[in-house]
């Protein structure tokens, strides 16, 4: 598979032609910004059909000698296509998004610059095959996602950019730190290799602490609830856009996506209990509070952030629960959190594009005016809520099964009861943001351009879709090879290695 | 084995900082010592006593040489916290002049 790298060169490339050729011409931002964001998501459509094997790419041509690996590689897994895809696809939609959506801000060619860095960034960490370049992937994300989150140079945009950059910071700090522990304790940074000494080496204090760094690190990449604080300031403060994929898309790779990989395919501690209790324990959390905080908001992007925390509270909840169920429930909810929170955050950027206004309690009646925007909001808040036959049932069904089969009884009961929490918070965005009689001001509103509404409808559509992925023929397409790693933990290193 | 330990204390000292400190330019140094504990702590990681430079020379076979990955895991790791801190700064200048003070406990437009 020498294709590979083009996940992390054609973006990159990209992003640094960008500010050349826009500064001769206007109209060559959106297009190419576009054009890469669709080659990429053709590029990940296409690796779809390899979703079942291991590949790997040694950079520079340096094989393994003796099954030891030499240089820097990149692995492709069922995990890896199964992210890649949830990756390019959103970013395709939002780059489609913003080109009339960042008509209000004002340099589209830095825009596009650091969009296409961030993207860059994404896929790196998905497809590294060894720490290192792992954590330098991470940090490309995240320096854009910063200057992102700062874009409009407004107080509340710096404000939100700089404390999420401090704890994002700590958060690379612990992280490099445990790399550092890492190398020490294994002699390699290679995640397979290491995978493989780790389980010869067997569980000491030191593997523990490495360990501790790790969660530390990557819980506040992801915004669990003992982490948050960045969350709820960073997402409203951003444009939609970058709040969609931040949130699509963003903290699942950065955090989530590393966190599966690193302590059920590197660590192997899908076996040890503590482990998996510290999941459960932080899924409940982020699960209870982030709703709960979410049904206090009068804050449109404010709700939708909170909600996140609450809704990849489930994701890892579901890790926790450790069976292969649970696993299928964890990954399905992600792609579907990757499909109608993206949608609900161009939303509240079409509501803010045609009235300037996110209070929620001085809306009303926008349905009235913005036919595409409400009905596609109303797909989504019912899809995040739990309603069938849409694709958020499916997977909080799965997720809630699994809590019961594996005798967690009294935490299958919690997420049942914050489902319903979750309809009722959305319910209210649609009472008092669609429904109702229109307001004075809001006359002269008109529904938000073509290219706008294309992107919410798409996602609509999938929204209400993605519930057919449960069905057994096509679960093999997408959903199971990647259950398989994760479900397979540490023979990731002999699919790797090989032999 | 002192030497791991100690920078580490430099790590905690550059985590203190981040934590107590209510200055932004403060809490930026407390940062970048945080980073630079990191990187001694790595380079330390690859040190060997009386060890050689790891490049192929004449008679090198029979020395004890250091290993060469730290050092160029830690370049890297340099310059992303260049990267890193240059955009800080010029966010705190920015914050300076919407808000006319550095004090975090004055920067408070975002609630909820």
């Amino acid at each position: 598979m020498s294709l590979l790298p083009l996940f992390v060169v054609v973006p990159l490339g990209a992003a640094f032609l960008t500010p050349i050729f826009s500064k001769f011409w206007k109209w060559f931002p959106d297009l190419w910004g576009n054009i890469t964001s669709a080659v990429l998501m053709g590029l990940s459509l296409w690796v779809l059909q390899y979703s079942g094997d291991t590949f790997v790419y040694n950079a520079g041509g340096w094989e393994p000698i003796n099954g030891i690996p030499m240089g820097i590689a990149m692995v492709m897994d069922g995990l890896s296509v199964f992210m890649l895809i949830i990756i390019n696809v959103v970013a395709f939609l939002v780059t489609l998004y913003s080109v009339n959506y960042m008509t209000q801000y004002t340099d589209k060619g830095k825009y596009y610059t650091l969009f296409l860095l961030m993207l860059a960034g994404l896929n790196g960490v998905v497809l590294s095959g060894d720490m290192f370049n792992f954590f330098v992937f991470l940090e490309i994300a995240g320096i854009a996602t910063y200057a992102l989150v700062a874009f409009s140079i407004e107080a509340e945009g710096l404000e939100a950019s700089f404390k999420y950059q401090i704890l994002g910071g700590v958060a690379s700090g612990c992280i490099l730190l445990g790399i550092a522990f890492f190398y020490f304790l294994t002699g390699t940074l290679n995640m397979a290799d290491a995978s493989r000494i780790i389980s010869e080496m067997g569980v000491n204090p030191a593997v523990i602490f490495t360990g501790i760094l790790f969660l530390v690190g990557f819980s506040l990449k992801a915004g669990l609830m003992p982490f948050h604080g960045w969350l709820p300031d960073a997402y409203p403060s951003a444009p939609a856009s970058i709040s969609a994929m931040m949130s699509g898309v963003g903290s699942k790779v950065l955090g989530v996506y590393a966190l599966i990989r690193i302590f059920f395919n590197v660590f192997g501690m899908a076996g040890i209990p503590s482990l998996l209790t510290i999941f459960l324990v932080l899924g409940t959390l982020s699960m209870v509070v982030g709703a709960f905080l979410a049904l206090g908001q009068s804050d449109f992007k404010r709700l939708l952030a909170y909600s996140s925390i609450s809704q990849i509270g489930y994701c890892i909840f579901a890790f926790g629960l450790g069976t292969p169920l649970g696993i299928l429930g964890g990954l399905f909810h992600l792609l579907n959190h990757a499909v109608f929170k993206p949608l609900l955050f161009f939303n509240s950027g079409a509501v803010v594009y045609a009235t300037d206004n996110r209070d929620l309690e001085s809306m009303g009646g926008l349905s009235q005016k913005m036919p595409v925007t409400g009905t596609t909001s109303l797909i989504g808040s019912l899809s995040v809520g739990g309603l069938p036959p849409l694709a958020g049932f499916w997977s909080k069904l799965i997720i809630i099964i699994a809590a019961i089969e594996s005798g967690h009884h009294i935490l299958a009961a919690v997420a049942i009861v914050i489902s319903i929490v979750t309809l009722a918070y959305y319910l209210k965005v649609q009472r008092y943001a669609f429904f109702g009689a229109l307001g004075e001001v809001y006359k002269k509103v008109k529904e938000v351009p073509a290219l706008m509404c294309i992107s919410m409808i798409v996602l609509a559509i999938l929204s209400i879709a993605l519930g057919i992925l449960m069905l057994p023929q096509f679960r093999g397409v997408l959903l199971d090879p990647a259950v398989k790693v994760v479900g397979g933990g540490i023979t990731y290193a002999k699919m790797v290695l090989g032999g | 084995m002192i030497v791991l330990i100690l920078a580490i204390l430099l790590f905690l000292i550059g985590l203190y900082g981040v934590l107590v400190k209510r200055n932004l330019i403060k809490i930026i140094i407390g940062l970048m010592i945080m980073e630079y504990a990191i990187n001694l702590f790595f380079a330390l990681v690859g040190y060997r006593q009386g060890g050689i430079a790891p490049i192929f020379t004449e008679g090198m076979a029979d020395g004890v040489f250091v290993d060469p990955l730290p050092q160029a895991l830690v370049l890297t790791a340099i310059v992303i916290g260049l990267g890193t801190t240059a955009l800080l700064v010029s966010l705190a200048v920015r914050i300076y002049e919407k808000y006319d003070t550095l004090d975090v406990r004055k920067i408070r437009k975002l609630r909820g």
